[in-house]
């Protein structure tokens, strides 16, 4: 969060010793065949399901996008607004990315909602910020049944409202099956935390003696990470919105190989044309994972 | 006669630029400064691929780089530097590869040994951070002994990550982790004590909360010799940890500039810094004031590389423009 005043921020963005630019032209007319991909006077259709816009390619497409949506509150202050105005303004950008997500066939979308460091904020706000969430959790779960969307929670949700917490438990596993997209929602979650829960679940086995600590490897503890409620646990993008160029201990362990997309925009801001950069990014980029590239 | 006269030039022209950097440096200081910079030495290859070089040549450039970077980093106080020389997925590069570069960092390695290297001037400690088993015995002999040699240094702290990943330095962490408590319950078990507790179900229908912690697993990470790092640099404009400190960075300014390895120098490092000075307000939630500083230092630095540039091209004349045109080389 930069508390610099809108038009400071904008100009040492674009001062010489901005650090590294990630790609913001926009995507260029694809030169060869993508697939379901159509070209009408230089946009992209919207609303037609499975369609992918100009430029992005099927084969290309990332399984699973991670999201932290950084800068609802400065957006709001930017605007002269109350904050609570920023974060209902950051719900919407989050509906607009979870439509284009089923939209675009991206199988699994984490979004980290809130940060168990997050409770140093003023308790006024975790609160407005609790009550945000369950208003429109209970909005949007009828919605997400009816588009086949599956939810999952990660983080510890003990340390919320009992009523978010009930909402929250009836709202994880609608539309188990066949669902075009996998939502995963981090609440009150932490990288480190997920880590060392999976480990207290290997010291029980070790200690039942059901396996030896000699026996502990990669598989063992990623089954035991909370994100092993997908089958496509590590995201392929991670998006990070608002300028800051940090991970904020998000889903560390299975961070380890993916593709990081920082953008200036604001998360209210962040819509179709901003998530079009950030995948058309993703595509020019090249994954060696330690190897050399053929 | 000659030769002298020839490198007093150079000399006169390295003392300047000596000068130059350690006035920057105490500019930099105004604001925040990183005590743990740790570097993605990314690019190596491309580099000299992009020359015509021969395989090989790029990562000796780049060793060169790195000598340099450690050399600003030393001068800017900053006491932890972590690099990540080699990575456990880079035993899946060619054979032939992984030796030379094997062979390339014994030879470092055993260069650090040395009186006059680059550690022992700055009385830096040597640790190489990975699992060393999965190197071949003469890396490891060496490492050891770097490790050993070094041992007295206490002015700095110099990180290398070989044969490094970081879930596999967290599966070792969580199996120490496991093994330790492993111990205890059985000491505990032979005294008659544990027994009682397991019983009752007092540890173990907790989720294992109580065995564990995430103190426990910290103690056993191969990086608890560092704090965790205030920036991360890859160069070569890739964006991605690739398994380097993911436990660490999780408040870690990551900064990808362009560059590749080989081409990093004094420039970047300090808008790497200036960067991460800008940021610092949101990690420490400081107030705005330390931004007034920060634009202060800005301005300072850039005041004064212009003035003195002008006085160089004013005293020389002509030929204050060889300085000038030098000045870059030298950084």
């Amino acid at each position: 969060m930069t508390i610099l005043p809108l038009h400071l921020h904008f100009s040492l963005a674009r001062s010489p010793l901005k650090p590294h630019s990630f790609p913001h032209a926009r995507p260029q007319v694809v030169t060869g065949p993508a697939e379901n991909s159509v070209e009408v006077n230089g946009t992209y259709p919207g609303g037609v399901s499975g369609q992918l816009p100009s430029g992005l390619r099927r084969e290309l497409m990332p399984s699973h996008v991670a999201v932290i949506m950084d800068g609802n509150r400065r957006w709001a202050r930017m605007r002269g607004l109350p904050i609570g105005s920023g974060y209902e303004a950051g719900a919407q950008a989050l509906r607009r990315i979870v439509e284009l997500c089923c939209e675009w066939g991206i199988r699994v979308l984490t979004v980290f909602v809130f940060s168990s460091d997050n409770w140093f904020r003023p308790k006024m706000e975790t609160d407005l910020l609790m009550e945000l969430f369950e208003r429109v959790l209970k909005d949007e779960l009828q919605h997400f049944e009816r588009e086949n969307v599956r939810v999952s929670l990660i983080g510890d949700t003990t340390k919320l409202p009992k009523s978010l917490q009930e909402l929250l438990a009836n709202s994880v596993g609608t539309a188990q099956k066949n669902s075009h997209l996998h939502l995963i929602m981090a609440v009150n979650y932490s990288g480190q935390n997920d880590v060392v829960q999976a480990c207290q679940k290997i010291a029980v086995k070790v200690k039942d003696g059901l396996i030896k600590p000699d026996d502990i490897n990669k598989f063992l503890v990623e089954k035991e990470l909370e994100t092993n409620c997908t089958d496509y646990p590590h995201p392929d993008l991670l998006v990070r919105t608002s300028g800051e160029l940090r991970i904020s201990n998000f889903l560390l362990w299975q961070l380890a190989y993916t593709e990081l997309y920082f953008t200036n925009s604001l998360w209210p801001d962040f819509g179709e044309d901003e998530f079009v950069e950030a995948l058309f990014s993703f595509q020019k980029r090249q994954r060696r994972y330690g190897g050399r590239n053929s | 006669m000659e030769k002298r006269k020839g490198n007093q030039p150079t000399q006169l022209l390295e003392g300047l630029c000596s000068f130059l950097r350690a006035y920057i440096f105490s500019v930099l200081s105004i604001g925040p400064m990183p005590r743990h910079i740790a570097f993605i030495m990314d690019g190596n290859r491309r580099y000299a691929k992009n020359r015509n070089l021969e395989d090989g040549t790029g990562h000796r450039v780049g060793y060169l780089a790195l000598t340099n970077m450690l050399r600003y980093c030393y001068e800017l106080n900053v006491k932890y530097v972590t690099i990540y020389a080699f990575s456990i997925d880079n035993f899946k590069r060619r054979p032939e590869e992984v030796q030379s570069t094997m062979n390339l960092m014994q030879e470092k390695i055993e260069g650090l040994i040395q009186k006059d290297s680059i550690v022992n001037k700055h009385g830096v400690r040597v640790y190489f951070i990975g699992n060393l088993k999965l190197l071949n015995n003469s890396v490891k002999i060496s490492a050891e002994r770097a490790m050993k040699a070094t041992a007295h240094n206490s002015k700095a702290v110099l990180s290398i990550c070989m044969a490094y990943t970081s879930t596999d330095e967290i599966m070792h962490a969580i199996e120490k982790s496991c093994k330790e408590k492993q111990d205890e319950f059985r000491i505990l078990d032979m005294s008659g004590a544990g027994y009682g507790l397991i019983g009752l179900g007092g540890i173990g229908t907790d989720n294992g909360k109580s065995l564990i912690n995430l103190k426990d697993v910290e103690e056993h990470m191969y990086m608890k010799v560092a704090p965790d790092p205030d920036i991360i640099i890859r160069t070569s404009g890739e964006t991605r940890l690739s398994n380097f400190l993911l436990w660490q960075s999780s408040s870690s300014l990551l900064y990808s500039p362009r560059i590749l390895w080989p081409e990093i120098g004094f420039w970047h490092l300090v808008r790497a810094i200036l960067e991460f000075q800008r940021n610092f307000a949101y990690l420490k939630k400081k107030p705005k004031q330390s931004l007034v500083g920060l634009l202060v230092v800005n301005l300072l630095i850039s005041g004064f590389v212009l003035v003195l540039c002008f006085l160089l091209y004013r005293c020389m004349h002509g030929s204050g423009l060889i300085f000038l045109v030098s000045l870059p080389l030298m950084w």
